[in-house]
């Protein structure tokens, strides 16, 4: 169910160059699952902005969210004590009922964000979730501390070899014990490159330019096997099984 | 006590506030925030003979003021619509519907048109002969006199309900068009759909929309939409929806002051999803501020 109300901003930090984290208190009542987005108005423009969820609890909203254009670069600006209109509740988010015990959770740059409460809501189901984190370079690496603090294995790769393995999340998947599930979360042929080569099923989200993101404009619609879909609405998570890659 | 009710073409509606067709699918997300049975009325997502998935993504595009879209009537069918839609929709708003149908050709036109007519739910036949956002058909009809005429000629043949014409803001004499359908039978005129327009993005330096263009709406197109409204009402007799960059309760007033008999709201719902609630509630607010008794009073007011 979608909610619409008022957050304040608790702390808001730079995380590298160009990822911030945002930490908002408001009420999250409206978020029921990991991998759902909130949608942001700022002022000065049009349409909202959405974001996906990293972390919550009753009254704190945590997102980090990486400057691409000049909405996210306003909102980089605002500071401690501001207020925002925020959209929350909004997209299905990952089912983890369908996880077994071991899921690969899949993070690549900008998709990392909403691994962080996944990975929380797995360990608090008693499964142990394997962490494999992608970045183009040293330098853009954020949350690895995190992931680690929450007490499950975090595996990393950056595309230059700066950190960590050289290369791609789906280099480090010969790295992790077996597997049950994988839950993903990153640029397209990163998502593809993991659907290839996992054994298992698994849950990929999508990203889209969205004009409402609460299911009304059709303007993220995408093809799926089970019919049309809205990325913001019936997504941004969908099953392997019904991807047309 | 002021009075918002307003008549079109013998339908009362509480209000005047109606949800454009496209920005509100067929009620569903709304219904789930508030009663949407305080609306007017609303019209829902356009429908075409076959069912559509509409074009490529991306389809959307912000710009100063609004954004733009190329949805391109991405819809079930009309098949669907009637046997699926419609019984769905009936369970979260009880007052008439506008229909608002599209379409490739004349024939289906009519097609859809006698199809709708025949449905209890529906108030009104919108027919769009306006959306920028496919080829070969929908705005087409609405550019040329004698387009425009023709299909609502053929349209006006096969229904029963009133039949009110969509009209694009892209051409030269928007009035010249109007009048051809009314003097073609329209019962009424819906305007503006959205103005064409495009974004180019700087990094890719490609167009944003993967369809080059598409259709540009918000407030930015407030005050287009406000004298072609103004245009229309001085050339014809058969009442006008304004349509086109409405966000707040002032805006329909100057709507109606333009000669709207009813306005819709439309981008506003995607940005705002509350916008249309909002706007019925300040209603009697700004009509005590500038001193209205009855909305329907004041309807072409500017024109004395």
């Amino acid at each position: 169910m979608v909610k619409q109300s008022l957050f304040t901003i608790l702390s808001h930090t730079r995380l590298t160059d160009s990822m911030y984290r945002l930490v908002l208190s408001g009420d999250t009542s409206a978020i029921t699952a990991p991998g759902q987005f909130v949608n942001i108005k700022l002022d000065g423009f049009f349409l909202r902005r959405p974001i996906s969820v990293c972390d919550y609890d009753e009254t704190t909203l945590t997102l980090l969210y990486k400057t691409v254009g000049k909405g996210t670069r306003f909102l980089s600006t605002l500071k401690e004590g501001e207020v925002l209109d925020i959209l929350t509740g909004l997209g299905n988010g990952y089912d983890t009922a369908k996880s077994g015990d071991r899921p690969l959770l899949c993070g690549g740059g900008a998709g990392v964000p909403p691994m962080y409460h996944l990975a929380k809501v797995l360990l608090a189901e008693g499964k142990k979730p394997q962490v494999l984190l992608g970045f183009n370079t040293k330098d853009e690496i954020f949350y690895k501390e995190e992931f680690r603090a929450l007490g499950t294995d975090v595996y990393l790769a950056t595309a230059d070899g700066s950190y960590g393995t050289k290369g791609f999340v789906t280099d480090l998947i010969s790295l992790t014990g077996d597997y049950t599930y994988a839950f993903a979360c990153g640029p397209i042929p990163m998502l593809k490159a993991i659907s290839d080569a996992i054994h298992c099923s698994g849950q990929f989200s999508f990203e889209e330019r969205m004009g409402c993101g609460f299911g009304a404009c059709m303007g993220c619609s995408c093809q799926t096997k089970y019919g049309n879909k809205r990325i913001c609405k019936d997504g941004p998570v969908l099953q392997k099984e019904e991807i047309i890659w | 006590m002021v009075k918002t009710s307003v008549t079109l073409s013998g339908l009362t509606l509480d209000n005047p506030v109606i949800p454009a067709s496209g920005t509100f699918g067929y009620g569903y997300e709304f219904a789930e925030l508030y009663d949407i049975n305080i609306l007017g009325s609303f019209s829902f997502k356009g429908t075409t003979q076959q069912p559509r998935f509409g074009n490529p993504t991306p389809r959307i595009a912000e710009c100063t003021g609004g954004l733009i879209n190329s949805v391109g009537l991405q819809n079930p069918g009309i098949e669907k619509v009637i046997a699926e839609e419609l019984p769905r929709m009936a369970k979260c708003f009880h007052k008439p519907v506008i229909a608002n149908i599209s379409g490739f050709s004349v024939e289906e036109y009519v097609h859809n048109c006698a199809l709708i007519d025949t449905q209890p739910q529906v108030g009104i036949i919108e027919v769009n002969v306006s959306c920028p956002n496919v080829h070969h058909g929908g705005m087409a009809f609405g550019t040329d006199p004698a387009c425009a005429a023709e299909v609502t000629r053929a349209v006006k043949a096969v229904c029963k309900k009133p039949v009110y014409i969509k009209l694009s803001p892209n051409v030269t004499d928007i009035v010249s068009i109007a009048k051809a359908c009314e003097e073609a039978g329209a019962d009424g005129i819906s305007l503006i759909n959205t103005l064409m327009g495009m974004r180019i993005d700087l990094k890719t330096k490609r167009p944003v929309v993967a369809n080059k263009m598409g259709g540009f709406s918000g407030s930015a197109i407030f005050p287009v939409a406000l004298r072609m409204v103004y245009q229309v009402y001085e050339a014809v007799k058969i009442p006008i929806m304004g349509i086109g960059g409405v966000s707040s309760a002032d805006d329909v007033i100057e709507m109606m002051l333009a000669g709207a008999t009813a306005v819709q709201v439309g981008a506003a719902n995607l940005v705002e999803p509350f916008a249309c609630k909002k706007i019925i509630e300040d209603l009697p607010r700004a009509m005590e501020q500038y001193g209205i008794q009855s909305l329907s009073d004041i309807i072409g007011g500017a024109h004395q």
